[in-house]
């Protein structure tokens, strides 16, 4: 039986000294910004607002709204969602569509006034082993509870799109490794995009519940741990350190 | 090796495990095991006095601590020097200096003088700040040097700048505190917030007796909600605007108002503005100015403590290290829509930005008369500075940054 060993990890945040002050600038940064790019400002939110959900899942439509006051053009952009049948280059073209449809239709060039310009990021994301790793799902749903959340968006939003997985590491791993179809199209079903990261943790965790039949009433950080630790003899119970 | 007068008893790695966010300590350890027999080096200018050496006194024994064989190490110069890096630093926060080929001269010999009697064999050299930039010519092949960037350069003298980049373009990357900080470079660019210390004077808990004396010390009543302002008295924090607010919500509201700054004794143009805010409290028994001294930290700690709603209504700033520390102490902040607070304030969540005196007015009397709202907000604004604002997210920046660049 193989193993789930969660990784956490670190981003870097790479500034590029590109900026967009209106909306038109802000198309012609997407379509010529890295790839990486599109990715951090479509994700990267989630690493910066662990218990927040914010007003936007994306950095454009956040942009858009609070610096240039532009809601209609916030509101199409925010339903942009990464999806399974989505690449990064797809979901960079809707970017573009959407902003050239909106300006085609607005026939002005909405842009700063008392705001900040768009800052172009990229990131690179270092994976951290956490030495926890799971053999069943009961483990495995402990283990989960006392992760560094870094590890639940490693696992899903890294492995799903960066890394080109198509799917969440856990969904792979429940479907080929314990063989519960379910659990795995279960959680590839959740809506990552509508929640933070403790918010998902805290969805995953309650499929797992319904799988091990019979909900969890303890808290998220309070498991007791039944997760193995890699490399520690005395197996003390799961101080990840 | 970083000397002096801090409390060696907190500074450690595992003191911070019960306040930063749930593994991240454990996070710092398992980092550190890969940059193991890894040696950093950090240069600036000066060991005492600023906001940098602040800051390395806190992160050099944290690094030590982490196992990560690290010195700390300070330039020397003559008078005229430090004159001229003053010229540079305004330069290039874009006020107007005259720069000429002896200044420019007398900056380059310092450094190759610093540069022959300082040791640079480190795995990864981090220098601080323009005053040590040129050192950059004592790099060897296999080490790697960043250039850690805490001054707003978005707008600098052009002349100055440029000089400076030939000697920036050398390093294998520079770090800027705020996206609009940085520049068109050839070299990699990061992004590293700056941090607070959750033990330190400023920021670590404090008991409410301690708090309520600090209140009677200054005569402020605490049967009254308070609104408070710490910035040093300058016309770019806006303290007569905050006044005016004030003055707005007093119409509604009984409270009281604190604007707290630092020692304007030997700044003009400070002494000035302390003046127009005293006139412009116009002996309202309600308004309190404080003009406290540099090492006031748990004065101003309990003040934010005692606060209702923190305001930092700066028209320029960078990353606004007062909104972190109110913030961190639960506190919702109504912040300028200015710089680095946009960044830190997420707008209905965490606090509010304002673009005008009647706005920030307004969510002054929201939060108010909504005190489970503020509350709600406060918390979050806690758990945000937790895993985004505080040293210990500093360091694992770092420690990553060391990864990355050393390909580890």
């Amino acid at each position: 039986m193989k193993e789930f060993i969660f990784t956490d990890c670190v981003e870097i945040k790479e500034l590029t000294g590109r900026k967009a002050d209106d909306e038109m600038m802000l198309m012609e940064l997407i379509e010529n910004a890295p790839i990486d790019s599109i990715y951090y400002h479509m994700h990267s939110f989630f690493l910066r607002h662990f218990y927040i959900v914010g007003p936007y899942p994306n950095d454009f439509a956040n942009w858009v709204v609070m610096q240039v006051r532009d809601r209609v053009l916030a509101e199409k952009l925010s339903a942009i969602t990464p999806a399974k049948n989505k690449n990064l280059e797809d979901i960079r073209d809707e970017l573009v569509e959407v902003i050239d449809a909106h300006l085609t239709t607005i026939k002005t060039n909405p842009s700063v006034i008392y705001g900040q310009p768009f800052y172009l990021m990229n990131s690179k994301i270092i994976e951290i082993p956490t030495r926890i790793e799971a053999k069943n799902l009961k483990e495995f749903r402990s283990a989960l509870a006392v992760v560094d959340a870094s590890a639940v968006y490693n696992h899903v939003f890294e492995a799903r799109l960066r890394v080109r997985r198509g799917r969440s590491d856990f969904a792979i791993w429940f479907e080929e490794v314990l063989g519960l179809k379910n659990l795995a199209d279960a959680v590839e079903h959740i809506d990552s995009y509508m929640y933070s990261l403790e918010g998902l943790r805290a969805e995953i965790l309650s499929l797992c519940d319904k799988e091990l039949k019979g909900p969890s009433k303890i808290g998220i950080f309070d498991e007791p741990r039944h997760f193995t630790l890699i490399g520690n003899d005395e197996n003390d119970g799961g101080k990840n350190g | 090796m970083t000397g002096g007068r801090m409390d060696k008893s907190v500074m450690t790695w595992e003191a911070y495990r019960n306040i930063a966010p749930p593994g991240m300590v454990d996070l710092g350890h398992r980092i550190s095991e890969r940059l193991k027999g890894k040696t950093l080096l950090h240069v600036n200018s000066t060991r005492w006095g600023g906001g940098v050496a602040e800051m390395l006194h806190r992160l050099v024994p944290l690094f030590q601590d982490l196992g990560i064989d690290t010195r700390w190490d300070v330039i020397e110069g003559s008078p005229e020097f430090y004159q001229v890096t003053k010229g540079f630093h305004n330069a290039l926060q874009g006020q107007a200096q005259t720069m000429t080929t002896q200044m420019y001269e007398t900056y380059l010999k310092t450094s190759r003088k610093n540069g022959r009697k300082m040791d640079f064999n480190s795995d990864v050299v981090v220098i601080h700040d323009p005053q040590p930039a040129p050192l950059v010519y004592k790099k060897k092949k296999h080490s790697k040097w960043l250039w850690r960037c805490h001054i707003d350069v978005s707008r600098p003298q052009r002349n100055v700048w440029n000089f400076l980049k030939d000697y920036v373009s050398k390093y294998d990357g520079a770090i800027f505190s705020l996206p609009d900080f940085a520049k068109r470079l050839n070299i990699p660019q990061y992004l590293v917030y700056p941090s607070i210390d959750p033990l330190s004077d400023k920021n670590k808990e404090l008991s409410e007796k301690k708090i309520f004396s600090i209140l009677a010390k200054y005569n402020i009543p605490s049967d009254k909600p308070m609104i408070l302002q710490v910035s040093r008295f300058d016309q770019f924090k806006d303290p007569l605007g905050v006044i005016e607010a004030y003055k707005m919500v007093k119409k509604f509201n009984d409270c009281c108002l604190v604007l707290a700054g630092g020692s304007a004794a030997d700044d003009p143009e400070g002494m000035q503005v302390l003046n127009d805010v005293k006139n412009a409290a116009e002996k309202d028994e309600d308004i309190f100015i404080l003009d406290l001294p540099p090492d006031a930290n748990i004065e101003i700690n309990a003040l934010q403590r005692a606060a209702t709603v923190v305001i930092q209504k700066s028209l320029r700033e960078g990353f606004g290290l007062t909104v972190a520390e109110a913030m961190w102490k639960g506190k919702p902040v109504i912040g300028g829509f200015v710089g680095g607070i946009t960044v830190q304030i997420v707008y209905g969540q965490t606090g509010f930005t304002v673009n005008s005196l009647e706005g920030c007015a307004y969510r002054i009397r929201h939060l108010l008369n909504n005190p489970e709202f503020a509350r709600k907000m406060g918390q979050n604004a806690k758990e945000f500075t937790r895993r985004n604002f505080l040293i210990t997210r500093h360091i694992i920046d770092y420690l990553s940054l060391m990864i990355a660049n050393l390909n580890l």
